[in-house]
């Protein structure tokens, strides 16, 4: 199949697959509830909550000797809402910001699950650095047998959050919209900011526990706050950011699992990569490339529409040199190097618009000269009319001296169309010359 | 009812059901310190109400007591005769403008609709109705082409109107404003003045904190001049002296405050 071009000769459905599903149900549960803990800037809450259900995580191992779901729900929940609670109650109390306090709880809490968990190995079927980093791949081992399908438990318990957490979101979308944006509003209106805060936490623990097998409670952050950030970036409606984060969150969690068996090979080594770890990576490369190439705010998009804009400021500007030239003189001719000392151009964009410009039809080349034709020098017309009624207007209405004129004319100049210079000329009494004594064009289109 | 300096007994008769707000002997306190004191005022219903004070006098931590947003120390609130809690259907509140993200991925319409959500009730989607009902809001405050913009893309003044429009949907009886005039245009503040005065037309009451001394008795009819606690209060043409402005301006409550430094003093030097 297709999936040996990436070199992944290896695949197996009832394996691989099942680790995929249990990263996607992971990686969606996770995203659902990160888009509430970004918009309401509280990020590293998930950070510090899925570090922190470790003691409460510990302790039903412990209790119940086993690795039942259902007491380490239970505490992890009991700890995440301490962790809230805490964290509130230290920045009260300790009068320091809510990132200091929430470094003291959660590695407090963390450093006591450690201790507790190392301890508990003694005793259950446990390993640390499976519930910090993650074992995905033991996901198809431990398994159940479901309306005749057999199904790992991770995969079923995930799923059970994933279902638990659309649901929240899709029933209290109001409310979690409302709460999140304006917190006293929502309060006062009969929505407690806080009791929806507290909701949120214990599902944020709730799912920091379920994910532990699939990607460790530690990567677990990448997925509620990197999806959301990305899906962010992209756009400006709520529900729209939801599906989005929810998309690149199951992008990540199947690209994690490919990119962890395929790289490696391509590298020429046999083994595979940590498929947790690869997923948190896909993440942060598709947060990195979205911050390169966003419609909206990319970093690319803004380089290209600057560039276009200096371009297009510096096309005005040659044939209005030209123009005023041609007002002075017959030899109105410049050559490149005349033209790059007068605009203070670089030698590189200058090339770009002349060639530009003479492909509009607005430039002539003799030579080694450039000369307007009909078409620019109507073009360089409408700027220096503009020019010179802006000067006009800031003389006589703003009262501005005439050596302060000219810099903002020419920065108005650029975006000043014929409705605008009709304005001008009626608010300055239709003036034939400008402050400086020199004559305005007619206006074009009004010749005749 | 002029009260000047030390609050006078009869605000202490509980507001009847007719008294929009009425606040007795309250006091917040922020880590011991006192935040504001010993406030109490009525209310007239259908009246428009300027609360005037410098930074730092407790304006806006007054509103959000009376909601309940923050614990009180002492006192006592009745709005419309019952504890806040039990009426808040009936009050509509304008929170500062900078008190939200701007950013939030929401647009004009969003924001004016959340005004209905109380209305709505938990669980329940916004309906066809009620975007109606939020589009007609947009509308009086004359923003409704700009219902489908982000709103870090509206302008100040814009923002403000999208949040008079809001209050507007929630059809209160009694508002609560927190500094709706501070930085928008002029033709905004026209706009906010022309509301108020239709909703006293209406009967309803209005209390604003509000910045610019020179406009305070122009857009309203009764005043609470603040500074931690009452200066004065009641109609304007009584209230608002130049003999009040100058106590509620001219310093502040120095000795108060020397106070509470001492009592915190003598807490840790246990």
């Amino acid at each position: 199949m297709e999936l040996e071009l990436l070199g992944i000769s290896t695949w197996r459905w009832d394996f691989d697959g099942w680790i995929v599903a249990a990263g996607i149900l992971c990686a969606v549960a996770a995203a659902l509830l990160g888009n509430f803990l970004v918009l309401r800037r509280m990020s590293m809450l998930g950070d510090a909550i899925s570090h922190a259900v470790l003691p409460g995580l510990a302790a039903a191992f412990i209790y119940t000797s086993s690795r039942n779901s259902l007491p380490m729900f239970l505490g992890a929940a009991a700890v995440g809402i301490l962790t809230a609670f805490f964290t509130e109650w230290i920045r009260g109390v300790g009068k320091v910001d809510e990132g200091a306090s929430m470094g003291v709880v959660f590695t407090s809490l963390f450093a006591l699950g450690l201790v507790m968990i190392v301890q508990a190995a003694d005793h259950v079927d446990l390993d640390p650095d499976c519930v910090l980093y993650g074992s995905p791949e033991y996901t198809p081992m431990n398994t159940v047998f479901l309306a005749g399908w057999e199904v790992p438990i991770s995969v079923i318990t995930l799923g059970i959050v994933a279902t638990v957490n659309a649901a929240f979101v899709i029933f209290f979308y109001k409310e979690l919209k409302f709460s999140s944006f304006d917190p006293s509003l929502s309060t006062t209106t009969g929505f407690s900011a806080t009791l929806m805060h507290y909701m949120l936490v214990v599902l944020v623990a709730v799912t920091a526990v379920a994910s532990f097998e699939s990607v460790g409670n530690i990567l677990v952050v990448a997925m509620f706050v990197v999806p959301p950030a990305t899906a962010y970036l992209l756009t400006d409606r709520l529900a729209v950011m939801i599906l989005l984060s929810l998309v690149l969150a199951c992008v990540s969690a199947v690209l994690g699992h490919l990119g962890a068996i395929a790289v490696p090979r391509w590298f020429g080594f046999a083994s595979s990569l940590p498929t947790a770890g690869m997923m948190a990576v896909s993440t942060g490369l598709i947060f990195s490339l979205t911050v390169a190439f966003s419609p909206k705010q990319g970093v690319l998009v803004k380089f290209v529409r600057r560039r276009i804009l200096a371009w297009s400021t510096l096309a005005d500007d040659i044939v209005g040199v030209l123009y005023r030239r041609e007002e002075r003189s017959k030899d109105s001719r410049a050559t490149r190097e005349i033209l790059r000392s007068l605009l203070l151009a670089d030698a590189f964009s200058l090339r770009m618009v002349l060639r530009w410009l003479r492909f509009r039809g607005e430039l002539i080349r003799h030579g080694e000269r450039y000369e307007l034709t009909q078409q620019g020098r109507a073009r360089a017309q409408d700027l220096v009319r503009s020019h010179r009624l802006w000067e006009q207007y800031l003389v006589s209405q703003a009262g501005l001296d005439e050596d302060r004129i000219h810099d903002k004319a020419e920065k108005w100049e650029h975006v000043t169309d014929l409705e605008l210079r009709r304005r001008l000329r009626d608010e300055t009494n239709a003036p034939r010359i400008d402050p400086h004594g020199t004559p305005i064009p007619d206006e074009r289109a009004e010749a005749e | 009812m002029a009260s000047p300096s030390q609050p006078s007994t009869e605000v202490a008769i509980p507001g009847g059901d007719s008294v929009p707000l009425s606040v007795y002997d309250l006091t917040v306190a922020y880590h011991r310190k006192p935040v504001i004191w010993d406030i109490g005022f009525d209310v007239p219903a259908g009246s428009l109400v300027g609360i005037v004070g410098p930074n730092g006098a407790g304006k806006s931590t007054l509103l959000k007591a009376v909601m309940d947003l923050i614990p009180r120390a002492s006192g006592r609130v009745r709005v419309f005769g019952k504890p806040y809690r039990e009426n808040r259907h009936r009050v509509g509140y304008v929170p500062q403008r900078e008190s939200v993200d701007w950013d939030f991925p929401v647009d004009a319409l969003d924001v004016v609709t959340m005004g209905l959500y109380g209305k709505i009730g938990w669980l329940r989607p916004v309906g066809k109705q009620h975007r109606d009902a939020a589009m007609e809001a947009l509308e009086r405050v004359g923003i409704a082409e700009l219902a489908h913009r982000q709103i870090s893309q509206l302008s100040g003044g814009q923002q403000q109107r999208a949040f008079l429009a809001r209050a507007l949907v929630q059809d209160a009886d009694l508002y609560l404003m927190d500094e709706p005039f501070a930085a928008v245009d002029a033709a905004t503040e026209k706009a906010i003045v022309d509301i108020l005065r239709e909703m006293k037309s209406r009967g309803k009451t209005a209390i604003v904190i509000h910045h610019d001394l020179q406009t305070v008795p122009e857009y309203f009819d009764h005043a609470v001049l603040l500074n931690m606690r009452i200066v004065a209060h009641g109609p304007m043409d009584e209230v608002f002296t130049q003999e009040n402005l100058q106590k509620t301006y001219g310093g502040r409550l120095t000795l108060l405050e020397e106070v509470s430094e001492a009592m915190r003093r003598r807490e840790r030097s246990l």
